[in-house]
C-alpha cells in the first residue's frame, strides 16, 4: 500500500523530466522511424502534381510563430513543390505574424534554392485584417483586398499579377491554417461558392474538425500536425523537421499512453485496496 | 559577436526561462511571461495601427477629404469612409457609463455583417455539403467501402439520436443513443490524440530550435 500511495502522489514534476527525455533523446540519437504517407497527405501532394505547369495557386499563410513548429515544416515543402513544379505563388496572411514567415520561407526557398524571382514566380501580398470579409473579397477581387503587396508596391506594377483578378484565375488553394481564420473559413466562404480546388495544412488540434471536409470532397487533401508534414516531406524526398521529429513523436506518445494506462490501474488498485480496508 | 548569435541567444535563455516555470514557479519565468505579454501587445497594437487604421481608413480618408477642401471634388469611396470613421469613434465610447450604448451601434454593424457572412457560409460550405456527403451508397462494390460507409452512416445517425431530447432515451432510441455515445468518446479519444500530438510537436519545435539553431551558433554541435 506504502509503495503504491507513493506512486500515486508521484511528485508531477518527474514526469515532465521523463517526457522532456522521451522527446530530447530521439532527436539527439534518431531513431530510424519508418514513415508511410497517409491517403489524404498523397491528396494533399497529388493535388499540387496536378496543378498545370506555370500556373498560378493562392497560398493562405494563416499561421504564427505559435504554430510554426508543425506548420513552419509543411509551408517549406509546399513552396518547395510548387517552385519545382514552376508554378507561381500568391501568398498572403490573415494572421498578423505570418508575412515575415511567409517571407523568410519564399526568400530562402523559392529565390535562393530554385532561383525564382519575386513579382516574376511569387508574390508576397502580406497580412490583411478582416477575417471572412477579405477571403470573399480576395475571391471576388484580390485588389480591392490587396492593392498593393507587402513591400506597398501597388499590384498592377508586378508582372506576375497581370491577369489575375479573382480566384477565377487561380488553380489551387493551398491553406496553411493555425485556427481562425483559416481552413474551416475559406472552405466555407470561398471553396463551396467558388468551387476552387483546395488543399490544407493544419495544426494537430484542427486535424479531426476538417477530416470531414476531405470525406465530403471539399478538401482534396489534409496535412494534421508534425506527422502529416513529415508524411509529405517523405513524398517529396526531403528530410526536413518532421521527419526528423517523428521519433521524438513517436516515443512522446509512448510515454503518453503509458502514463495514462498506469494512471488508471493505480487508480484501479487503490480503490480496490481502500474498498477491501472498508 | 553577430546580431544572430545575439538574438538566437536571447530567444534560447527566454525559452529555457518559459520551461523553468515546469520545476516551479520563479522570477526567470515570471520576466519572460510579462516580457511576452508586453512585446505582443505593442506589437499587436503597431501592426493594427499601420496595417489596419492607416491604409484603409485614415490616408484614404484624409486625402478624400483634403482634395475635397482644396479642390471641390473627391473621391466618393473616400469621402464616404467618414461613416466608419464614426463607427470607429463611438466605441471610444465605453469609457463613459453615460454614453458606452453609444457603442452598440458600431458592434451591431459588425455582429451583422459577419453573422451574416458567417451564416450562409456555414449553410453553404457545412450544413448542405455535409449532408450530400453523409448520403453514401451502401452497395458499392467494394466490401470495406461499403463498410465504411455503413459505420459512417451507423454513427451519424446513433450520435444525432444522441442529441435527440423530444423522446426520452429508453428500450430502442436507450440503445442507439448509447451507441452514438460510443461514437462520440471515439471522436473525442481521437481529438485528444490529436492534441497530444500538437503539444508535443511544440515541445519539439523548441527543442530543435534549441539544438539546431541555437547551440551551432554558440559552437556547440548537438545533433548528428
Amino acid at each position: 500500500m506504502g509503495r503504491l500511495s507513493s506512486l500515486a502522489t508521484l511528485d508531477r514534476r518527474w514526469i515532465f523530466l521523463i517526457m522532456g527525455l522521451a522527446v530530447l533523446v530521439p532527436l539527439l540519437l534518431p531513431l530510424g522511424v519508418t514513415i508511410r504517407p497517409s491517403a489524404e497527405v498523397v491528396g494533399f501532394h497529388e493535388a499540387i502534381e496536378a496543378v498545370p505547369e506555370g500556373s498560378v495557386v493562392y497560398l493562405a499563410a494563416d499561421l504564427d510563430p505559435g504554430s510554426q513548429a508543425e506548420l513552419l515544416p509543411m509551408l517549406e515543402v509546399a513552396v518547395h513543390q510548387c517552385a519545382r513544379r514552376d508554378l507561381k505563388i500568391v501568398g498572403a496572411c490573415l494572421w498578423a505574424p505570418g508575412p515575415p514567415l511567409l517571407e523568410h520561407t519564399l526568400s530562402e526557398i523559392a529565390a535562393d534554392q530554385y532561383g525564382k524571382q519575386y513579382g516574376r514566380d511569387f508574390v508576397n501580398l502580406g497580412y490583411k485584417e478582416g477575417r471572412e470579409v477579405v477571403m470573399v473579397t480576395i475571391a471576388n477581387e484580390i485588389r480591392s483586398a490587396f492593392p498593393s503587396d507587402y513591400y506597398g508596391t501597388p499590384l498592377d506594377s508586378i508582372p506576375m499579377m497581370a491577369g489575375i483578378e479573382s480566384f477565377r484565375d487561380l488553380k489551387l488553394l493551398i491553406s496553411i491554417s493555425a485556427g481562425y481564420p483559416g481552413t474551416k473559413e475559406w472552405v466555407q466562404q470561398v471553396q463551396s461558392r467558388y468551387a476552387i480546388p483546395m488543399i490544407s495544412g493544419c495544426t494537430a488540434v484542427s486535424a479531426p474538425e476538417y477530416y470531414p471536409y476531405i470525406q465530403s470532397g471539399q478538401l482534396q487533401g489534409l496535412l494534421g500536425g508534425l506527422a502529416g508534414a513529415a508524411e509529405y516531406e517523405v513524398l517529396n524526398d526531403i528530410m526536413g523537421a518532421g521527419s526528423r521529429g517523428m521519433g521524438a513523436q513517436s516515443l512522446g506518445h509512448i510515454v503518453v499512453v503509458f502514463f495514462i494506462v498506469a494512471g488508471n490501474v493505480l487508480h484501479l488498485l487503490t480503490r480496490r485496496r481502500e474498498g477491501g480496508a472498508a | 559577436m553577430s546580431p544572430d548569435v545575439i538574438w538566437t541567444t536571447v530567444a534560447a535563455l527566454l525559452t529555457l526561462a518559459i520551461f523553468s516555470f515546469l520545476y516551479r514557479d520563479n522570477a526567470f519565468y515570471k520576466f519572460a511571461e510579462y516580457l511576452f505579454v508586453g512585446v505582443a501587445a505593442g506589437w499587436f497594437f503597431c501592426v493594427q495601427i499601420k496595417n489596419v487604421f492607416e491604409p484603409n481608413l485614415w490616408v484614404p480618408f484624409t486625402k478624400a477629404w483634403g482634395d475635397f477642401f482644396s479642390t471641390g471634388s473627391a473621391s466618393m469611396e473616400g469621402l464616404l469612409l467618414v461613416f466608419p470613421f464614426l463607427l470607429g469613434l463611438l466605441m471610444f465610447s465605453r469609457f463613459t457609463s453615460r454614453f458606452a450604448w453609444l457603442s452598440r451601434w458600431a458592434i451591431a454593424l459588425m455582429v451583422g455583417a459577419f453573422s451574416g457572412l458567417a451564416i450562409i457560409g456555414y449553410a453553404q460550405g457545412d450544413l448542405v455539403a455535409q449532408i450530400q456527403a453523409s448520403m453514401l451508397s451502401l452497395n458499392t462494390g467494394s466490401w470495406t467501402t461499403s463498410l465504411s460507409n455503413l459505420i459512417l452512416l451507423l454513427g451519424l445517425i446513433a450520435s444525432l439520436v444522441y442529441f435527440f431530447f423530444s423522446k426520452e432515451h429508453r428500450g430502442v432510441t436507450g440503445a442507439v443513443s448509447r451507441v452514438g455515445i460510443a461514437f462520440l468518446m471515439i471522436s473525442f479519444g481521437a481529438s485528444y490524440g490529436f492534441t497530444v500530438m500538437a503539444r508535443i510537436s511544440l515541445l519539439i519545435g523548441r527543442f530543435q530550435f534549441l539544438l539546431q539553431e541555437w547551440l551551432p551558433l554558440i559552437g556547440i554541435t548537438a545533433l548528428k
